[in-house]
C-alpha cells in the first residue's frame, strides 16, 4: 500500500478552462483596478472632479439610447474611418511609388518627414484658414497627421520583403496583378495591420482635437460642451465612446491577424 | 570530348556571353562571366561545375531571364530569356539552393503557384499539385505549412512546384546543398528519374564532382570568370573507370 498523498487529477478541459480564466482576469484586472480607485475617489471628491462611474455608465447609456447623440458618435467614427482609408490609400500609392524609383523617393521622404513634424493642431489651423467645408477639413486633417506613418510603414514593408522569395515568384513569369496577389499583398499584410493598429490610436485623439475647434457635431464638439457645463460625467461618457470604438476596431483587427497569420511558427519559448 | 551541337537545335545557346557588375571600367566593375560560349541539347542535364565565386550562379541567372547580360547572345529555345521574359511562363522551372516555399501558404499552395500563373483551373491545378506531392513522398503534408515540415521536405515540395508546370527547362542551383548527405542523396536519385521519365532539358549547378557526376550526362567545369575549363559527356554505358578518368582530370582542373 502507498503512503503517498491523494493528488488532484484535473482533465485537459479543466486546465484549459483555468488557464482562459486566468488570462481572462489578467487583462481584466488593472481595468477594476482603476475603476475601483476613481470609484472610491468619487466618495471624496466634489461631482465635477471625480463623478460616481454609475452616473458615467448612465450617461453612456443615454448616449447609445438617444438617436441624436449616436449620431454624434457615428460621425465621428465615419470620420476617423475616412481619414485613415484616404490616408491609406494616398500613402500605399506613394510607397510604391517611392519603392520603383529612387527619384520619387528622394524628393517625397523630405517632404513626409516635414509633415511628421508638424503638430496636428497646426494642421487644424491651416484647414480652418484654407477650406470651408468641416467635413472637408477633418478629412484632410486626419489624411496629414496619419500619412506619413501609413506611407513610411508600407514602404519598410516593401523594402522589406524577401529578396528570394521575390525572384522565386518572379521565375514562374507572373502578371502584376499575381505578383500583388500571390506575393506583394501577404508579404506586406502583418505591416499593413500594424500600421493599422498605431494610426488607429493617432487618429481617434486627433479627430477629437479636429471636431474641437472647426465641427458642430462629433465626439469632439460634445466634449467641448461637457466642458462648457463642467460636466465631468458627460466628458467621461463621450471619451468612452471612442475608446470603445478603438478597442472594438483593434479586436476586429486582431482577429484578421490570428486568422491570416496562422501559418507563423509559434516558438514555446517567449522572448 | 567537347560537346557540340548547332545553335539552333540547342535548348540553351550562351555566345560569348559577359557579365561585369558595377560601372565598367573602373575600379569597382567585377567581371562575373567573360566571352562565354555555351550550347545545351534538348533532353540534355547538364552539371555546371565550379568552385565558389566562379560566375555559376550568373550564368544560371541570365539563363533564367532574371539577369541581363553586359554582352553577348543567351537563348533558351531560340528566344531571349530576359527581353521577352514573359514568354516563358510555364516553359522554364527553377529549384533554388534554399526551398523558397511562400509561408503564408500550404505545402500544396505552394505546389500549386506555377500553376496560377498559368491560369490552369481550380481543380485540376490541386489535383496535379496532389499527383506530384504524393509522387515526391509527401502525401498527408498538402495542408501543412513550411514551418511544419523538415528541410528536406521542403526541398521536395520545391521539387514538385517545378516539375508541376511540365516546364520543359529545368534549371537547378545547387538545391541539395543545405541537405544532409543522406537526404541529398535520396533526392538525388529521385529528381534524376523524374528527369529522365520527363524528358526535361536540365541546367544542374553544384560544386561537387560526386554530384555532377551522379546527376549530369555532361559536365562542364567553370574557371573564373566563368570560363569553361572542362567540359565532357558521358551516359549510363560510361564505365567505372573512365567515370573515375574523369573525376580526376575535373580534380586536377579545379586545383590549377
Amino acid at each position: 500500500m502507498s503512503d503517498a498523498a491523494p493528488q488532484t487529477v484535473t482533465s485537459p478541459r479543466e486546465n484549459r478552462l483555468f488557464a482562459a480564466a486566468k488570462r481572462l482576469g489578467t487583462s481584466v484586472l488593472p481595468f477594476v483596478v482603476v475603476i475601483l480607485v476613481w470609484q472610491f475617489a468619487s466618495l471624496f471628491f466634489p461631482r465635477f472632479l471625480f463623478p460616481s462611474l454609475i452616473d458615467v455608465f448612465w450617461r453612456c447609456i443615454d448616449i447609445f439610447s438617444s438617436g441624436a447623440m449616436f449620431a454624434d458618435v457615428l460621425a465621428t467614427i465615419l470620420r476617423i474611418l475616412a481619414g485613415l482609408a484616404g490616408a491609406f490609400v494616398i500613402g500605399g500609392g506613394l510607397a510604391l511609388l517611392m519603392v520603383r524609383s529612387r527619384a520619387v523617393d528622394n524628393f517625397m521622404s523630405p517632404i513626409l518627414t516635414l509633415f511628421q513634424g508638424i503638430p496636428a493642431l497646426s494642421w487644424v489651423v491651416f484647414a480652418i484658414i484654407w477650406f470651408h467645408g468641416v467635413e472637408f477639413r477633418i478629412f484632410f486633417i486626419m489624411v496629414m497627421t496619419t500619412l506619413p506613418a501609413f506611407t513610411f510603414q508600407v514602404l519598410g514593408a516593401l523594402r522589406a520583403m524577401s529578396k528570394d522569395l521575390m525572384e522565386m515568384v518572379f521565375s514562374f513569369r507572373p502578371t502584376r496583378a499575381k505578383l500583388f496577389r500571390v506575393m506583394i499583398a501577404p508579404a506586406i499584410l502583418p505591416d499593413i495591420l500594424t500600421a493599422w493598429k498605431v494610426n488607429l490610436g493617432n487618429a481617434s485623439r486627433v479627430v477629437v482635437v479636429a471636431e474641437l475647434v472647426g465641427a458642430t457635431g462629433g465626439v469632439g464638439y460634445q466634449l467641448l460642451q461637457q466642458q462648457q457645463l463642467f460636466d465631468m460625467a458627460g466628458a467621461l461618457a463621450w471619451t468612452l465612446q471612442l475608446v470603445f470604438f478603438v478597442l472594438i476596431v483593434q479586436g476586429a483587427l486582431t482577429l484578421i491577424e490570428n486568422t491570416a497569420f496562422r501559418y507563423r511558427a509559434v516558438s514555446e519559448r517567449a522572448i | 570530348m567537347r560537346d557540340t551541337v548547332t545553335p539552333l537545335a540547342a535548348a540553351i545557346h550562351l555566345e560569348h556571353v559577359s557579365k561585369v557588375f558595377g560601372k565598367a571600367g573602373t575600379d569597382s566593375a567585377y567581371r562575373a562571366v567573360d566571352g562565354l560560349d555555351l550550347d545545351v541539347r534538348p533532353g540534355q542535364m547538364l552539371a555546371l561545375l565550379g568552385k565558389t565565386g566562379c560566375g555559376k550562379s550568373t550564368i544560371f541567372n541570365m539563363i533564367a531571364g532574371l539577369t541581363e547580360p553586359s554582352s553577348g547572345t543567351v537563348r533558351v529555345s531560340g528566344r531571349d530569356p530576359f527581353r521577352e521574359f514573359d514568354s516563358f511562363r510555364g516553359k522554364m522551372a527553377i529549384v533554388f539552393q534554399s526551398d523558397r516555399l511562400l509561408p503564408w501558404r500550404t505545402a500544396i499552395q505552394n505546389v500549386e503557384l506555377g500553376l496560377e500563373m498559368l491560369e490552369v483551373p481550380a481543380a485540376e491545378r490541386r489535383e496535379k499539385a496532389q499527383l506530384w506531392l504524393t509522387k515526391l513522398g509527401l502525401g498527408g503534408h498538402e495542408n501543412d505549412y513550411p514551418h511544419a515540415l523538415s528541410g528536406g521536405m521542403r526541398q521536395r515540395v520545391s521539387i514538385a512546384r517545378a516539375f508541376a508546370t511540365n516546364a520543359n527547362i529545368l534549371l537547378c542551383d545547387e538545391p541539395f546543398s543545405a541537405l544532409d548527405e543522406s537526404t541529398a542523396g535520396r533526392l538525388r536519385a529521385e529528381f534524376v528519374r523524374l528527369v529522365k521519365e520527363n524528358g526535361k532539358t536540365a541546367v544542374f549547378i553544384t560544386h561537387s564532382i560526386s554530384e555532377a557526376l551522379e546527376i549530369g550526362d555532361r559536365i562542364v567545369v567553370l574557371k573564373r570568370p566563368a570560363k569553361i575549363a572542362y567540359d565532357v559527356s558521358f551516359d549510363a554505358d560510361t564505365g567505372r573507370e573512365e567515370r573515375e578518368l574523369i573525376r580526376s582530370r575535373i580534380g586536377g582542373v579545379l586545383a590549377e
